[in-house]
């Protein structure tokens, strides 16, 4: 009944491997550097946090420090595109993005050229540096360009598979990943596709529809809503554009009551995506979890994220409140 | 392409100053002072200076013309339609809805355009990038790129000019539209720019500072931009806004606007008689 094969068998015992979604992507560039002499890697200094660092040093002729100058990093970027090249752009979402997002839409959507944008510390897990630097409205501002593909992974293997999807696919793209190390949910063998929902857990009664590494959250909510007779579907929806309707659709029907969840302010990232697809052709009682339309602050990031209301109680209490809705309505 | 000569470029500016008034008293809508002012320029790029292919737009061996200041389009339009790029005919479509001729350039609506312009300081950036993929390539095809002073007004612009010195990229030519206004007002009293040749100086470019009107000129400066190898080079061309068109000049209103119908005329009568000094075929 639940679909367990996705999962890594370490998780599923209670004992993750942890590892970074940056190293994932760090890896990814240098595994793609193998076979595609195309790729090439920009940094807005900040080659190590980003985990471009060992790319540039194997692959010096490859690599362009832009210095902190991310409007002229995005549009260099489409120029190198132009060129016939296929630009990874990294920095901190809040600054790329954040910053140029003029020539994200301009230089790069509007013209329609093949770079992928890496968006690193993202949500409130960026912990101590505080609100400047954690982004919470990525999500919300890249999904809205049109022409972005837009993706969020959930761990290590799954970022790695992302990055090396969205280089290939040659699209405007856009990838978020985190500063903490979090738990390795799924395997290297766990079918990725862009734009296709990953189902890790079934249920009838409710679906969550959760992205990136708070993910677990939403999986730890169904184990302790069993013991209770509840069963929930887990949905991973690793591509918030293009979002699979079908598959949310299909999820929508089986279960009848939606959750979201993610690390992004409720305005406009994952939960809005999917009430968009549901609202004109199946609404259905839907409670959003997510940053309560605030910024962050400083913090460990356990704390933040229990202060914020990332927790498996606040998840468990929106499944509860949308199955109430829900029976309601029956 | 036969390289013409400077008489003959003369006549070819002329000429793109002529379709660059139809087109915009057609549209009805966009920019008279900088494409008037540019046309020399223009004119001294694709008939003397860049190696391009009309008849085969997208040639991996062509030389590449940035645009950053894209809202003078209308004389990157008017130029290559004078070079057979498309037909003179569909100028008239400026602006208008479902035209190959956007009021700000989109990359690839037409035969020759090379890059989306229009949020200042994007095309230079673009241009950088362009010259840094070709290097990596051990390609020497030119890349020149048309910017605007006030554009220099823009943080992003300098950013570019940094990477550009930073990799050397002798490749890269950046003219400076120096008409000395913008659309608050002339571009030292809104945002003084000052000494732009030390500036570039000092951030690694070469720099020619060049009468933006003068065709001999112009064509011995990026003579002299082609053969600079160890840093990217800057010309800055002093330019007229309006130049050709007696009302126009200098006068910074007519950044943005197009002429009426009556200014139109008025114009086209000073751009085919040189400004009454001689007769026109259209009299």
């Amino acid at each position: 009944m639940n679909n367990m094969t996705s999962l890594h068998p370490e998780f599923l015992k209670g004992t993750p491997l942890m590892a970074g979604t940056r190293e994932g992507y760090g890896d990814a560039l240098l595994e793609i550097a193998q076979t595609d002499e195309k790729l090439v890697v920009l940094t807005a200094d900040l080659a190590e946090s980003t985990r471009v660092l060992e790319f540039a040093k194997k692959y010096p002729e490859r690599f362009i420090e832009c210095g902190v100058a991310e409007q002229n990093m995005m549009s260099v970027a489409a120029g190198l595109a132009l060129a016939g090249f296929k630009p990874v752009v990294s920095s901190y979402a809040v600054f790329s993005p954040g910053r140029n997002w003029d020539q994200l839409r301009v230089s790069v959507c509007y013209s329609k050229l093949p770079v992928v944008v890496a968006g690193a510390h993202t949500g409130l897990s960026v912990g101590p540096d505080g609100a400047t630097h954690q982004a919470l409205e990525d999500i919300a501002i890249t999904r809205v360009l049109p022409g972005m593909t837009v993706v969020v992974p959930c761990d290590y293997e799954q970022t790695k598979k992302a990055v090396k999807a969205l280089v290939s696919a040659s699209v405007p793209s856009y990838v978020r990943f985190t500063k903490e190390k979090s738990a390795v949910i799924t395997t290297s063998e766990t079918p990725f596709v862009l734009g296709k929902i990953l189902p890790l857990r079934e249920g009838s009664d409710v679906v969550i529809f959760a992205a990136g590494p708070i993910t677990v959250l939403a999986l730890q909510a169904a184990t302790e809503l069993a013991k209770s007779g509840l069963e929930v579907a887990v949905v991973n929806l690793h591509t918030i554009k293009p979002i699979d309707d079908f598959g949310v659709l299909a999820y929508a029907k089986q279960c009848g009551a939606v959750v979201t969840l993610e690390e992004h302010q409720l305005h406009g990232g994952l939960g809005s995506a999917v009430a968009e697809v549901l609202v004109s052709t199946y609404p259905v009682p839907m409670e959003m979890v997510g940053v309560p339309n605030t910024f962050g602050q400083s913090g460990k990031w356990e704390l933040l994220w229990e202060y914020y209301g990332l927790t498996v109680a606040k998840v468990k209490e929106a499944v509860e409140k949308a199955v109430k809705r829900k029976n309601k309505n029956d | 392409m036969d390289i013409l000569s400077y008489k003959e470029i003369e006549l070819k500016a002329n000429s793109i100053r002529e379709s660059i008034m139809q087109m915009l008293l057609t549209a009805g809508t966009g920019h008279s002072a900088g494409p008037l002012g540019l046309a020399d320029v223009f004119a001294v790029l694709y008939f003397r200076i860049l190696k391009i292919f009309p008849t085969d737009p997208w040639s991996m061996d062509r030389d590449f013309l940035f645009l950053s200041n894209g809202h003078v389009c209308p004389v990157l339009y008017s130029t290559l339609a004078e070079a057979d790029f498309f037909d003179k005919s569909e100028l008239p479509t400026l602006r208008r809805m479902s035209t190959r001729l956007q009021g700000h350039p989109h990359l690839k609506s037409l035969p020759g355009v090379e890059n989306t312009g229009g949020p200042l300081g994007q095309g230079i950036s673009q241009a950088v990038g362009m010259a840094l993929g070709l290097r990596m390539q051990n390609r020497r095809n030119r890349v020149v790129c048309v910017t605007g002073d006030g554009e220099h007004n823009e943080g992003q612009v300098w950013e570019a000019i940094m990477l550009a010195a930073k990799y050397k990229l002798s490749r890269l030519c950046v003219v400076v539209d120096r008409n000395n206004i913008q659309i608050d007002g002339f571009t030292e009293d809104v945002m003084p720019l000052n000494d732009l040749k030390a500036k570039y100086e000092a951030f690694g470019f070469h720099v020619i500072e060049v009468d933006g009107h003068n065709v001999q000129a112009l064509s011995e400066a990026f003579g002299e931009a082609d053969s600079v190898y160890e840093r990217p080079t800057c010309v800055i061309a002093r330019t007229v806004p309006g130049k050709g068109v007696n009302f126009m000049e200098r006068d910074y209103h007519w950044h943005g606007i197009p002429p009426n119908s009556d200014q139109a005329r008025e114009a086209l009568k000073d751009l085919r008689t040189l400004r009454g000094r001689m007769l026109s075929e259209h009299e």
